[in-house]
């Protein structure tokens, strides 16, 4: 594939139609997902997780712990899959970076003055190079919602491809936080946005603004990542993130990615959920298509 | 298989339509070896004692045998329909007569799933679709109309509101209990009484419809449910008694019925045939649209006289939208109706099945491209592909007459005259549909497409409240909403 992708004009970026997209989002959830279909799906899923603790208080003991999770998720339950990533703040990299070892788990970090963005670019860039070097594989960054919302299209772009040269090896997650966008249409902009300007990964949200990830926005930004892909022959990865702590959610998510993109999706490299909870429901459903009966939650570890 | 493909990128859906069955119970509903005609409020044998047999069609397993009524038991029926109305109904209070209804449209919600699974099962269409769509808006056109009985001054103010007497009803096999529900609801509310023919091949959720007439006590014959082919609804059009028919079916026979009560009084609606163009600009939200163009013409396996057949794309985003259009066909499930996952199921008979693979091969002497996706369909049972043909034109068969399955013509245009011409280059007029992102575009569009309903930015969307009819080979009259009283009702 020849590389000459051509910048387009961010302002005349596809259209959405809200009540196409939410129906179309909806019939979905009608898809019945049942015996070796689900089992298949819910360890895809939890093999899928960026398993994430974003909090002013988190230290070395709560991180360590979390990444002990990541690498036993059941051990009641052979053969279960680890999650993807463990997605911690810089100053926690090292931490995890050494708890994981050589379990193959990747650590992501947020960057670039996570959650606001509100910060000069300097500082993103230093921030940005501080995970990498700690050993940060991935990096979460955020869009400056606000210079979206003032029609700043190329400034936001250029943001996104400094941090990305920043990033060096790391894969880049681009977080759009689509809860302040708020409309389908800019959701759909900022994608492209992102994906032009050098973004691995597209994410919906920091998990900190409410709503996070929906279904139907996360169909735009499946469209989205076609449509890029149709034009450049590139694969861009996709991250829900916040908001999904229900095995059948999570499903419902899968479905909608492999009706969109197709198979090749189909795995951590090119999806993942950012969160923290879901990962217990999972093992919960898992264990009662197991056993035939639900397990209370004290039978699951919460680290 | 003429299936070309032009991209060298291509995505990968195998796994989206593999997933485990995840089947509907067939034990969820009742279906009795045998029924009879509900003939002033009781299951009565059929004079002729002649049984022919209802077979699902998505295994050709026969389900039970029911009654035709000859011309003897069309009489019996309109004897017992003009009895009902001259001795109860007509003199009956109207909120007296909206309890009655009102008491269908909630014995429908509460068996919902029944009606759903016994539909699936007779007519081959998804249980998706006869759960989330079917039953509900059936019982929600018995809501809106019961609403309406004691309301008729309100409909038509300054205005002495008259039921006709015995309204022939006759309905076709796409959308069998909904289909009923549009034509009892109305009759009922507005005073009438019904003598009702459902389709040969799909009469037993009319059936079972009676069945709860009998248990919500309605006075016998306000509604008898006569069961029979193509003999026995002639019967009931040419009956002397009869004061008002309503017809939904193919354009042919529609003309027939034409025919048959010219020079008598009796009163006439007539939902047809379409041949509905949806039409794409190049500033529509092209996913959606893509999206709409699959509910428009893949919904109930095209089964749809509202179906957007003909597509009109811009011919600025023609390549992109067949992309997208592929690509959305290649995630559909075609197959076992029971399923919850299938998208498309059975089509409606082994005859209708003929029809559309007939079409199929005109498209392809005619020159047009045709493209099917590469799901599988089951070996037994009437199953089609979804089917879109390229490189058509208005000349073409396939662009002309109504195939009334799962197959799709693509044409392009550049303006905006150029697609209005083309798209009322048709003798229907039942529906189109307009996708843009630009209001003043739809308005232009709207008052210029000579069809009954034209969606925006939607498809195959229905309402209780909203009208429903066409124009030119299309039919008149409307049901649905206000206008359908008025089909029901003469005005002194």
């Amino acid at each position: 594939m020849a590389s000459t992708i051509s910048m387009p004009d961010f302002s005349l970026s596809p259209h959405v139609d809200q009540v196409g997209i939410e129906e179309r989002a909806s019939r979905v959830t009608k898809r019945s997902i049942k015996n070796e279909t689900k089992i298949n799906g819910l360890k895809l899923a939890l093999n899928m997780i960026d398993l994430t603790t974003l909090e002013g208080k988190d230290t070395d003991g709560k991180v360590k712990q979390l990444c002990y999770k990541a690498q036993h998720l059941h051990d009641q339950y052979p053969g279960l899959p680890t999650v993807a990533a463990v997605c911690v703040y810089p100053s926690m990299v090292k931490t995890a970076k050494t708890a994981l070892g050589d379990s193959g788990i990747k650590v992501a970090a947020v960057a670039t003055a996570f959650p606001s963005g509100q910060a000069p670019r300097d500082v993103k860039i230093r921030d940005t190079k501080f995970a990498v070097d700690q050993g940060a594989d991935e990096i979460d960054m955020v869009i400056s919602r606000g210079k979206f919302h003032q029609g700043e299209y190329n400034f936001v772009f250029d943001e996104i491809a400094a941090v990305k040269e920043a990033c060096g090896d790391a894969r880049l997650k681009v977080i759009l936080e689509t809860g302040e966008l708020v409309t389908y249409d800019k959701v759909r902009r900022a994608s492209d946005i992102a994906m032009y300007a050098g973004a691995d990964f597209i994410k919906t949200s920091t998990g900190k603004i409410s709503p996070a990830a929906t279904l139907p926005v996360t169909l735009v930004m499946l469209e989205a990542i076609r449509d890029f892909y149709y034009k450049t022959g590139k694969k861009i990865a996709m991250k829900p993130a916040g908001g999904i702590s229900k095995a059948k959610l999570a499903l419902h998510y899968l479905v909608l990615l492999n009706e969109v993109l197709g198979e090749e999706w189909m795995n951590n490299e090119w999806f993942r959920f950012g969160a923290s909870s879901l990962a217990n429901d999972i093992l919960m459903q898992l264990m009662k298509q197991k056993t035939g009966v639900y397990q209370s939650a004290d039978y699951f570890s919460i680290d | 298989m003429a299936t070309k493909k032009s991209n060298t990128i291509k995505l990968k859906f195998d796994s989206s339509r593999n997933l485990a069955p995840a089947p509907e119970s067939k034990s969820a509903a009742k279906i009795n070896s045998r029924y009879d005609l509900f003939i002033n409020g009781k299951f009565e044998k059929p004079s002729g004692k002649k049984y022919f047999d209802t077979i699902n069609p998505a295994t050709e397993e026969k389900l039970s045998e029911v009654a035709e009524a000859n011309e003897a038991d069309v009489n019996k029926a309109v004897k017992a329909a003009r009895d009902a109305y001259d001795k109860v109904w007509k003199k009956m209070p109207a909120k007296e007569r909206a309890k009655y209804i009102y008491r269908i449209a909630r014995m429908v919600q509460e068996r919902a799933r029944e009606f759903s699974v016994i539909e699936t099962l007779d007519g081959g269409k998804p249980i998706r679709e006869s759960r989330d769509f079917d039953v509900p808006t059936a019982a929600n056109h018995f809501f809106y109309y019961a609403g309406w009985a004691d309301k008729l001054e309100y409909a038509f103010p300054n205005r002495n509101v008259e039921p006709l007497g015995v309204a022939g009803q006759i309905i076709p096999w796409n959308f069998p209990l909904l289909m009923a529900a549009w034509k009892i609801a109305p009759a009922l509310a507005t005073g009438n009484t019904v003598v009702l023919k459902p389709a040969e091949t799909t009469p037993l959720t009319a059936l079972k419809l009676a069945e709860i007439i009998e248990e919500a006590d309605l006075p016998p014959g306000v509604v008898n449910i006569i069961t029979g082919a193509g003999a026995t609804g002639a019967a009931i059009v040419n009956h002397p008694d009869v004061n008002k028919i309503a017809f939904t079916g193919s354009t042919d026979v529609g003309k027939i019925i034409q025919r048959a009560i010219a020079n008598t009084n009796k009163k006439a609606t007539l939902e047809l045939g379409g041949k509905a163009a949806n039409i794409i600009f190049d500033d529509a939200p092209l996913d959606q649209a893509v999206e709409g163009v699959i509910n428009g013409i893949f919904f109930n396996q095209g089964h749809v006289c509202c179906a957007g057949s003909r597509l009109y794309v811009q011919e600025s985003v023609y390549k992109t939208v067949l992309r997208k259009l592929k690509d959305r066909m290649e995630s559909l499930i075609v197959g076992d109706p029971m399923d919850k996952n299938t998208d498309i199921g059975a089509i409606n008979s082994r005859s209708q099945l003929e029809v559309i693979n007939k079409y199929l091969k005109i498209g392809q002497q005619e020159g047009a491209e045709m493209y099917q996706t590469a799901c599988s369909i089951p070996k037994k049972g009437f199953f089609c592909r979804p089917t879109i043909f390229t490189n058509v034109a208005q000349s073409n068969r396939i662009a002309q007459e109504e195939i009334f399955g799962p197959v799709l013509t693509i044409q392009t245009f550049r303006t905006d005259d150029e697609v209005i011409e083309k798209a009322n280059n048709t003798p229907f007029g039942l529906s189109a549909g307009v996708w843009t992102d630009k209001g003043s575009k739809i308005f232009n569009m709207t008052t210029k497409l000579r069809a009954g309903v034209v969606w925006a930015n939607t498809y195959n969307k229905f309402d209780p409240t909203s009208p429903f009819g066409g124009y030119k080979e299309s039919g008149y009259g409307r049901e649905g909403g206000l206008h359908g009283l008025n089909a029901y009702v003469s005005l002194v």
